[in-house]
């Protein structure tokens, strides 16, 4: 996904002379093409979040459309009061890019996991936050936010996602998509966890329980309309996202869900738990240590069907 | 514009009277913080600035960041009477609710004149280092004045965006610190390892300055003589009194917080010799 990612702002970039990369001294050769096409727009920060991000409102705020990138941490948690203050109160079309989010460089270890990432930010008045299912998705929703009047939040995964959403879907910021229907259950997903939870779905189908997947790919804000159908139609919703359990999107489906009309639909959670992970291990291994399996999730989802 | 320094001089009275006088009707703290620094805004809005309150948005503008944001008594009343506002809004401004003249400065979409909103110690100058950062994508010669505490240059925001704009030579940056010797609750050098200013800032790639901040021709002539033809950002450190002006606040550091009485406006209004 960041390969794609650094493709479709160098393409981005040759069209609209506004478009200026910020980078926190990460991405070595990464941009290799967009220094080519648009070296005076590639500007190396060092690694100095803060800054880098105070600058990118700066330039925001002087006409230009700065994207700012680094591992997921350093761009969120790192300098968070420089989003909070210089970039969402001044509204500053800033774009902020983490890469490597959620487990995916679980090998890193946790300095490098960012699980808190989508429940801070979302915090931020006029943020939008967008967690890309598969590399196709986030050239989409690269090219939306840069039409965006405000700052937006790109979740990146690391490399070899399969593609698993169509180019088709009419696709737009803050508005999810279904990806298949079914009667008996609803799945919903935001980010790169979306294969491993068609696979869920497909062994439930397997065992005859109808799953219907929506890939809530913008976190805020929240599809809300959507949500009002699927809880209408279903009594067993799983939401699953590779974030932590707090303030996430089950954390945003809940906040959403309290003040509705008494409903009787049983939600579950699939997501990281509030722990730090001190094991070493891949991004499969860390899935798995959380639950974020399809086979977890299709025993939990079972489960809970015939228990209805 | 061209004002002698007599008449600046004068301009800094009022606006020190001014400053005084909202602080008593409105409860607004940090007087000390924003007599010290007054000289300093008077030469760059009277005198150095390329700027047209009627085209506050123009983009080949001058920007001055007010990096220590809670300067922002101080600011308001410059660009007032610059023009950027009538003076009679910020009198009558509602500070029980519903006004933008708070502690800190507003959005720039909320108050004409502000470039940035600051009060979180250490942002100004990254935004400013952005703003220049455009300005040479750009190939606009124009200039950003920052001006910074000296209790400030704690934060670490400060050298990253110091040390970033040293080596990106951004020789339309400036930066003045107003060095008043004083932070919230102590004196600043007895917090953190301040000093030497001057040369911490050449070793992050800057030109310096030393001047006497509250004399406005020291103060004007080091502002006229930027960019300095090193190829550097630069630096001004000026040394100022906390409180200047008044007698009875001049490096009193009771002054960050306290409102003054009735009498003790009387008493300041007498000092300055001008009324507002």
């Amino acid at each position: 996904m960041r390969n794609a990612f650094a493709d479709e702002i160098t393409r981005l970039s040759a069209g609209d002379s506004r478009v200026v990369v910020l980078s926190g001294d990460i991405g070595n050769r990464l941009f290799n093409k967009f220094k080519a096409t648009s070296g005076d727009r590639f500007i190396n920060c060092g690694i100095a979040e803060a800054n880098m991000m105070g600058m990118a409102s700066g330039l925001a705020m002087s006409g230009f459309r700065p994207v700012v990138y680094t591992i997921t941490p350093f761009t969120t948690t790192r300098c968070f009061e420089q989003i909070r203050v210089d970039v969402c109160y001044h509204n500053a079309p800033v774009i902020i890019v983490g890469t490597g989010s959620g487990l995916s460089y679980a090998q890193l270890g946790p300095t490098h996991h960012s699980c808190e990432d989508i429940a801070i930010l979302r915090t931020l008045p006029g943020m939008t936050v967008f967690c890309p299912s598969d590399p196709a998705e986030m050239r989409r929703g690269l090219c939306a936010a840069l039409k965006q009047d405000g700052p937006v939040y790109i979740r990146l995964g690391k490399k070899g996602e399969p593609t698993v959403t169509d180019k088709n879907d009419g696709f737009e910021l803050g508005r999810a998509n279904t990806l298949r229907s079914g009667e008996d259950v609803c799945l919903i997903s935001t980010g790169t966890i979306l294969p491993v939870v068609l696979a869920a779905a497909d062994r439930l189908e397997e065992q005859g329980v109808s799953v219907r997947v929506e890939n809530f790919h913008t976190v805020k804000p929240l599809d809300t309309d959507r949500l009002k159908d699927v809880f209408t139609q279903y009594n067993l919703i799983g939401v699953v996202e590779e974030h932590g359990r707090i303030g996430g999107l089950f954390g945003a489906i809940s906040e959403w869900l309290v003040l509705q009309r008494p409903h009787n639909t049983r939600l579950l959670s699939f997501a990281v738990d509030d722990v730090f992970l001190h094991e070493v291990g891949t991004q499969d291994y860390a899935r798995q240590r959380f639950g974020l399996t399809g086979d977890n999730i299709f025993n939990c989802i079972l489960e809970a069907h015939k228990d209805r | 514009m061209s004002n002698s320094i007599v008449e600046l001089e004068h301009i800094s009275r009022r606006i020190r009277t001014r400053i005084v006088e909202n602080s008593h009707n409105t409860g607004m703290p940090h007087l000390g913080s924003c007599l010290s620094c007054v000289d300093i805004l008077t030469a760059l809005y009277f005198e150095i600035m390329e700027i047209d309150p009627e085209h506050h948005r123009h983009g080949t503008r001058d920007r001055f960041v007010m990096s220590k944001g809670h300067g922002a008594p101080a600011l308001y009343q410059i660009l007032a009477m610059r023009g950027f506002f009538p003076y009679a809004d910020l009198v009558e401004s509602d500070h029980k609710g519903g006004g933008v003249f708070g502690e800190h400065p507003p959005t720039p979409d909320h108050l004409p004149g502000i470039e940035a909103a600051t009060g979180s110690l250490g942002h100004g100058l990254p935004i400013a280092t952005g703003m220049m950062l455009a300005c040479r994508l750009d190939a606009q010669k124009n200039k950003a004045f920052v001006l910074l505490g000296d209790g400030e240059c704690n934060e670490g925001s400060i050298w990253e965006a110091a040390m970033f704009a040293g080596a990106q030579k951004l020789e339309n940056l400036v930066v003045i610190i107003d060095y008043n010797k004083w932070q919230a609750t102590d004196r600043s050098h007895d917090i953190m390892a301040l000093d030497p200013l001057p040369e911490k800032w050449r070793a992050f790639g800057w030109s310096t300055y030393e001047i006497d901040g509250n004399d406005m021709t020291q103060v004007v002539d080091a502002l006229r003589n930027v960019p300095d033809k090193t190829g550097r950002p630069v630096a001004i450190i000026a040394h100022t009194v906390k409180g200047k002006g008044i007698s009875f606040m001049e490096d009193d550091n009771n002054w960050h917080y306290r409102i003054p009485t009735a009498e003790e406006v009387i008493a300041a209004k007498r000092e300055l010799k001008v009324e507002t």
